[in-house]
C-alpha cells in the first residue's frame, strides 16, 4: 500500500492505495465518486474521463498513485457548487444524451476541448471528442451541445441565456431548436 | 384547505403532446447522481469473478480450483459441478416450430464448453480485485473437440456437431409460404412464369450490441426473499424467468432495473450471470455483485444478426414484381437464449417490405455453431429483412435497366390503399411512401447530387459518387398477444400502467415499460399532463422495480410508447371516469351534465363551476364526502393489448463518396424522412432516429464480430470492435411525415429501431451505386477500405467469399433455383 493525498472536487483525501489501483477505481470504490463510470478496459470509450490538474484524462489510464498531490475534478464537482456547468446545461438543452452512461466522460472531454478551442466547428468538435464513445445519440446532438455551450461560454452569443440552474429543477421547457410537427 | 395552486390566466394550457420537452431524466445523468447497478454497495457484499473457457469446444476433463480457494480474500469458489443440480436451464421463450431442438443452456458449464467465454467456475471474494486475481489460479483441463463455426459447413451431412447428443446442427426449419397461408399465390408458379429472376446471397455479419454500460448484477438475500438489481431491459420478464429457473418462488423475488445504460436488445436477456448471482447469494446468504469488463461483455453477452440470406426476386420486363423467395441460414450460436430462434422468424414477415408481391415464400434454418448465442439486437430480424429487400430491389433495377426509385414506386403500396394486407399477412396500418420519398429527395438535394455523380463519372474522377435508396417499413409495437400466441411465443405483448392521484394533486404514473435511455419519464409525463390536464411538472413516472410496477413486459421492439404509453392513456381515462362520479356528487350535478377539459370538471353551460381533478384527489383522500356505493379512490390501472402491430415507414437516402484508389468510403450526405405516427416529443424522436442511424450505418461500414478458425473472438475489445466515434459519422438531415397509427389511442407507431433498420441498405446501395460502372455488384459488410478496394480491383464482394457465389443464378427463369435447397 502506498499513501496518497489527492484533492477531489474541492475536498482533500489521504488514503492508502495499492500501487496497481487505477484512478477510476480509487474514485469509485474508495471515495464513492460513482458519477465517474467505467465503460471499457482498453481506454477506448472515455466514459471515465476526469480532469487531472485541469487536463482531461481517462482515469482508467492513470494510476491512483500518479494522482498523488494533484487536483482531480469529476462530473460531480465540475459545476463548482450548486447549479450546472454551461456544458452540462447544453447537453440537457440540446438532448446530447440518452442513456447517459457516456455523458460524464463526454462532458469532461468537451470542457477540455473548449478550453483549447473556444469556438470549434462541427468537424473540430467531432475530432475533439473522438476518444469518447456514445452508443445512443449518433453524436449529432452532442456536437450541437458542445457548440451551444461554446457560444454561451464566449459570452451569450446566439441569444443563449447565461447563468445556471440547479440540477433539481432543470428547465424542461420545450427545446426551441427542434421543429414541431403540426 | 387545498394544496393545489389555482391556474393563472384564462387561456387553455398548451398541449403537451407534440412539444419538444427537454428531458426530466437529464438532471441526474449530467451531474453524475446516477444509480447504475455497479454503483451499489451493500454491507457484507461479496464480489464475483467468472472463470471462462479459453476454448470454443471441449470436454472439461479436470477442474482444480484448490489454489483459487486459498487465494487471499477468496471466500468461495463454485464450479459447474457444484451448481449442476440447481442451475436448471436458461430459458428460451420462443420455440418457433413444434419440433425445434433446444439443447438446454446451463448458466455454468459442467462437462463441456461450447463457446469461448462460457463460464466454468465462479470466484467469490471480498473485493473485485481479489476475485479477479484468483481467476488466474483456477486450473481447468480441456479435451478439445472439433470447432463448428461456418453455418454452410455445419448444415452439411456428416458435419461435426456442436452438441453431440443431437442429430444435427440444425435447431429448426421454419417456413412461411404465402400460398399455403392463403395470403398470396404459388411462389414456384410465380417464378416459372417470370421474365426476370435475380438471385443474390447476402451476408449479415455478426454484430455486438455494445451498450455503453457493462452488464452488472447485485443480489441481496433477506431470509427467503431475494432482491436483484440488474442492468437489464426486462426486470419483469427476468423475475418470472429467474423464478422458474432457480425455483425461488416468484413472490419471493424482486427485480430492480435502476439507471440502465443502454440496451439495444443486448439487455433483453436472462443472463447466465444473473442466475449465478442468485444461486450463489442463496448458497452464501450474503449479498453478491458481478460486473463485467468490456472484454467479457463483447465475448459473452449475446450477439446479433449473423445470417446468410439467399434471396430470389421475380419480375416481368416492365418491372412488375411477381414473387419473392428467401432462404436463410441463421446462426444461433452454441445455445438458444431468450428469443434466439425467434429473431429471424420475426423478420420473416417483413421481407416483402413496402411492395405488393403476389407470391412469397420464406424458409429459415436455425444453426448451432461454437459461438456465443445470437439474440435481439436493435431491429431484431427486421434490419435483415429490410436489407435483403432493399438490396435486391436495386439489383433488379440494374437487371431491368430501370431507375431504382421508379422500380420501387411502381411496386409499392399507394397511400390510398391503406390499410393494406401484405403477402405475408400483415395489415399495414397507414402511411404515404410517396410523400416521405419526395421530402427525402428534397432534404438530400437529390437532383444536384445525381448531376455531380454524372460529372464525376464522365471525368473519370478517382472519387466516385453514389446515391443509395432505402424505402422501408417495419413492424413495431410488439405485440398483439394473440398473434404472439399463434407464433408460439412464450408470453403476451400487452403492457400495464397505473395512475395514483396523490392527496396534494400530484400524480404518480407507474409503467410496465422499462426505459434505459429512451426518456419515458418525460414522454409519459406529457401524455398524462394532456389526459388529466395537470401540469407536466406534477407528474412523476415510476418504473423498473417489480415491487413498484407489479405488472409489465418491459422495453424492446419499439413497443414502449405504442403499447406502454397507450396503457398510460387508458389508465388516465379511467381516472377521469372515476373522478367524474366524485365531481358530480360534489358539484351536485348529474354526471351527464359534466364536461371535463383542461383538468377541470364543470357543469355544462355554467361557467365558474369548475372542480379540478387535483382538488378531487384531495377530496377523495379525505373521503369525508363521496357518493354511496363507490370506493373512495380515483386511482386506476389499465392493461393495453394492441390488436395489430404498427408500421412506421420512411425513405432514407445516402450519398456516398468512394475513393476508387484507396477504397475509402465517406458519407457525403444522409437524409431520412420517417413516419412514426403521432410524435409525442420531437426532441426524443429526433434523438432516437439519430442513434438508430448511427448503428445502422455502423453495420454497413464499421462493425463485425470476427472469430478466428479456433473460435476465438478476435474483436474482443473496443480496439478491434469498431463502435463509431463522432468523427466516423456524418451529420444527419432528418424529417418526418405524420400518419397517425389507427391501432392505439396515441397514434404512435414506434421510433426506436427505425433508423437502424432503414439505414444499412441505403449506405451499401450508395457505395454500389458509386462503383457499379466499374463492374462491382456487391461488397460485403462492413465496407472497409480493403473490401471496397478488393471489390473494385479484384472482383467479388471484397470479403472472404466470392460475391453471390453459390446463389448466382442466371436470369433465365428456367435456371431459377428451387427454394428447397437448390439455392444452397
Amino acid at each position: 500500500m502506498t499513501p496518497i493525498t489527492v484533492r477531489v472536487d474541492g475536498a482533500s483525501y489521504t488514503d492508502d492505495v495499492e500501487p496497481r489501483t487505477l484512478l477510476v477505481h480509487y474514485l469509485r470504490e474508495q471515495l464513492g465518486k460513482v458519477g465517474t463510470v467505467v465503460g471499457c478496459d482498453t481506454s477506448n470509450c472515455g466514459a471515465c474521463t476526469v480532469h487531472l490538474d485541469g487536463e482531461a484524462v481517462k482515469s482508467c489510464t492513470v494510476l491512483a498513485v500518479q494522482a498523488d498531490g494533484s487536483e482531480v475534478t469529476t462530473i460531480e464537482g465540475v459545476a463548482g457548487g450548486a447549479g450546472l456547468h454551461p456544458v452540462q446545461k447544453a447537453f440537457h438543452e440540446m438532448h446530447g444524451l440518452q442513456c447517459g452512461y457516456c455523458t460524464p466522460g463526454m462532458i469532461m472531454a468537451s470542457i477540455d476541448l473548449l478550453k483549447d478551442n473556444p469556438d470549434p466547428s462541427d468537424d473540430e468538435v467531432r475530432e475533439g471528442i473522438e476518444g469518447n464513445l456514445c452508443r445512443c445519440t449518433g453524436y449529432q446532438n452532442i456536437v450541437r451541445a458542445v457548440r451551444h455551450a461554446a457560444a454561451e461560454m464566449r459570452g451569450g452569443a446566439n441569444g443563449v441565456p447565461s447563468g445556471s440552474v440547479s440540477p433539481a429543477v432543470v428547465d424542461t421547457a420545450a427545446a426551441p431548436h427542434v421543429a414541431v410537427q403540426s | 384547505m387545498t394544496a393545489v395552486e389555482e391556474r393563472t390566466g384564462a387561456a387553455a394550457p398548451e398541449k403537451e403532446i407534440g412539444k419538444a420537452r427537454r428531458r426530466k431524466e437529464d438532471a441526474r445523468l449530467i451531474t453524475g447522481r446516477t444509480t447504475w447497478t455497479d454503483n451499489m454497495v451493500l454491507p457484507g457484499m461479496l464480489h464475483l469473478a467468472v472463470v471462462r473457457s479459453p476454448v470454443a469446444h471441449a470436454r472439461i476433463s479436470n477442474v482444480d480450483v484448490s489454489a483459487a480457494r486459498e487465494a487471499p480474500g477468496v471466500v468461495a469458489v463454485f464450479t459447474g459441478r457444484d451448481l449442476a443440480e440447481e442451475q436448471g436451464s436458461l430459458p428460451c421463450a420462443w420455440p418457433v416450430t413444434p419440433d425445434m431442438v433446444n439443447p438446454g443452456h446451463p448458466s455454468i458449464a459442467v462437462d463441456q464448453v461450447n463457446h469461448v467465454g462460457e463460464a466454468v467456475a465462479v470466484i467469490v471474494a471480498r473485493s473485485k480485485a481479489a476475485a479477479q486475481d484468483a481467476v488466474e489460479l483456477a486450473d481447468i483441463d480441456y479435451e478439445p473437440l472439433p470447432v463448428v463455426l461456418d453455418m454452410e459447413e455445419a448444415v452439411k451431412d456428416g458435419a461435426d456437431l456442436v452438441h453431440d447428443h443431437l442429430e444435427s446442427n440444425t435447431s429448426y426449419h421454419f417456413v412461411f409460404d404465402a400460398g399455403e397461408a392463403g395470403t398470396g399465390g404459388d411462389t414456384e408458379q410465380a417464378f416459372s412464369g417470370a421474365d426476370v429472376v435475380v438471385s443474390r446471397r447476402f451476408v449479415q455479419q455478426r454484430l455486438i450490441p455494445a451498450f455503453m454500460e457493462p452488464r452488472s448484477v447485485v443480489v441481496q438475500p433477506q431470509g427467503d426473499n431475494y432482491t436483484m438489481w440488474s442492468a437489464t431491459q426486462i426486470p419483469h420478464i427476468l423475475r418470472v424467468m429467474a423464478a422458474m429457473v432457480t425455483g425461488i418462488p416468484e413472490h419471493k423475488l424482486r427485480v430492480i432495473a435502476p439507471d440502465v445504460g443502454g440496451g439495444f436488445g443486448g439487455k433483453l436477456q436472462v443472463n447466465p450471470e444473473e442466475i449465478l448471482c442468485l444461486l450463489i447469494a442463496r448458497r452464501l446468504g450474503k449479498p453478491v455483485k458481478w460486473t463485467e469488463t468490456r472484454s467479457e461483455s463483447l465475448m459473452t453477452a449475446h450477439h446479433g444478426r449473423d445470417q446468410v440470406q439467399f434471396v430470389d426476386i421475380a419480375a416481368d420486363r416492365e418491372g412488375n414484381i411477381l414473387g419473392l423467395r428467401v432462404r436463410l441460414l441463421a446462426d444461433m450460436g452454441a445455445y438458444l437464449r431468450l428469443i434466439t430462434p425467434g429473431v429471424p422468424a420475426l423478420g420473416a414477415f417483413m421481407y416483402p417490405g413496402i411492395y405488393k408481391f403476389p407470391a412469397y415464400r420464406f424458409e429459415c434454418d436455425g444453426v448451432f455453431t461454437n459461438k456465443v448465442p445470437t439474440d435481439a439486437y436493435r431491429g431484431a430480424g427486421r434490419p435483415e429483412a429490410t436489407f435483403a429487400i432493399e438490396r435486391i430491389m436495386d439489383e433488379l433495377a440494374v437487371e431491368l435497366g430501370m431507375d431504382p426509385l421508379e422500380l420501387r414506386r411502381k411496386n409499392w403500396i399507394d397511400a390510398a390503399e391503406f390499410p393494406f394486407t401484405t403477402v405475408a399477412g400483415l395489415a399495414y396500418d397507414s402511411g404515404d411512401y410517396e410523400a416521405a420519398t419526395q421530402q427525402a429527395l428534397q432534404l438530400l438535394g437529390y437532383d444536384e447530387l445525381r448531376e455531380e455523380q454524372r460529372r464525376r463519372r464522365e471525368s473519370g474522377d478517382p472519387v466516385q459518387l453514389g446515391i443509395g435508396i432505402s424505402t422501408f417499413t417495419e413492424m413495431c409495437g410488439l405485440a398483439p398477444s394473440r398473434v404472439l400466441g399463434s407464433l408460439a411465443f412464450g408470453a403476451g405483448g400487452w403492457e400495464h400502467a397505473s395512475i395514483r392521484m396523490l392527496p396534494t394533486g400530484k400524480v404518480e404514473v407507474v409503467t410496465g415499460s422499462t426505459p434505459h435511455g429512451q426518456g419515458h419519464e418525460t414522454a409519459w409525463s406529457q401524455l398524462v399532463a394532456d389526459s388529466l390536464g395537470v401540469p407536466f411538472e406534477d407528474v412523476e413516472v415510476l418504473h423498473g422495480d417489480t415491487a413498484i410496477s407489479s405488472r409489465g413486459l418491459d422495453t424492446y421492439g419499439s413497443r414502449s410508447l405504442v403499447v406502454g404509453g397507450s396503457a398510460v392513456v387508458r389508465a388516465a381515462d379511467k381516472v377521469i371516469a372515476k373522478a367524474r362520479k366524485i365531481a358530480a356528487h360534489l358539484l351536485e350535478a348529474s354526471e351527464d351534465d359534466l364536461e371535463f377539459a383542461d383538468g377541470k370538471f364543470s357543469v355544462r353551460g355554467t361557467p365558474g363551476t369548475g372542480l379540478g381533478i387535483q382538488e378531487i384527489a384531495l377530496a377523495i383522500f379525505a373521503a369525508h364526502d363521496y357518493p354511496e356505493g363507490i370506493e373512495p379512490s380515483i386511482d386506476a390501472d389499465a392493461t393495453f393489448d394492441p390488436e395489430n402491430f404498427s408500421f412506421p415507414h420512411g425513405t432514407h437516402l445516402c450519398a456516398m463518396e468512394v475513393d476508387t484508389e484507396t477504397g475509402f468510403v465517406k458519407i457525403r450526405k444522409y437524409a431520412s424522412v420517417d413516419d412514426v405516427g403521432t410524435i409525442v416529443n420531437p426532441l426524443i424522436v429526433e434523438g432516437q432516429v439519430h442513434g438508430g442511424l448511427a448503428q445502422g450505418i455502423a453495420q454497413a461500414l464499421y462493425e463485425e464480430a470476427i472469430y478466428d478458425a479456433d473460435g476465438n473472438l478476435t474483436t474482443g475489445t473496443f480496439v478491434d470492435y469498431l463502435v463509431p466515434s463522432a468523427a466516423d459519422l456524418p451529420h444527419f438531415d432528418t424529417g418526418n411525415t405524420v400518419h397517425a397509427a389507427p391501432g392505439n389511442p396515441i397514434g404512435a407507431k414506434g421510433v426506436g429501431e427505425a433508423g437502424c433498420i432503414a439505414s444499412t441498405p441505403a449506405v451499401v446501395n450508395a457505395a454500389l451505386d458509386a462503383v457499379r460502372h466499374l463492374g462491382v455488384t456487391d461488397i460485403r459488410m462492413p465496407l472497409t477500405p480493403e473490401r471496397v478496394w478488393r471489390a473494385i480491383h479484384q472482383g467479388g464482394d471484397g470479403g472472404d467469399r466470392a460475391a453471390a457465389r453459390s446463389n448466382a443464378q442466371a436470369v433465365d427463369s428456367s435456371d431459377a433455383p428451387s427454394t428447397s435447397g437448390g439455392a444452397l
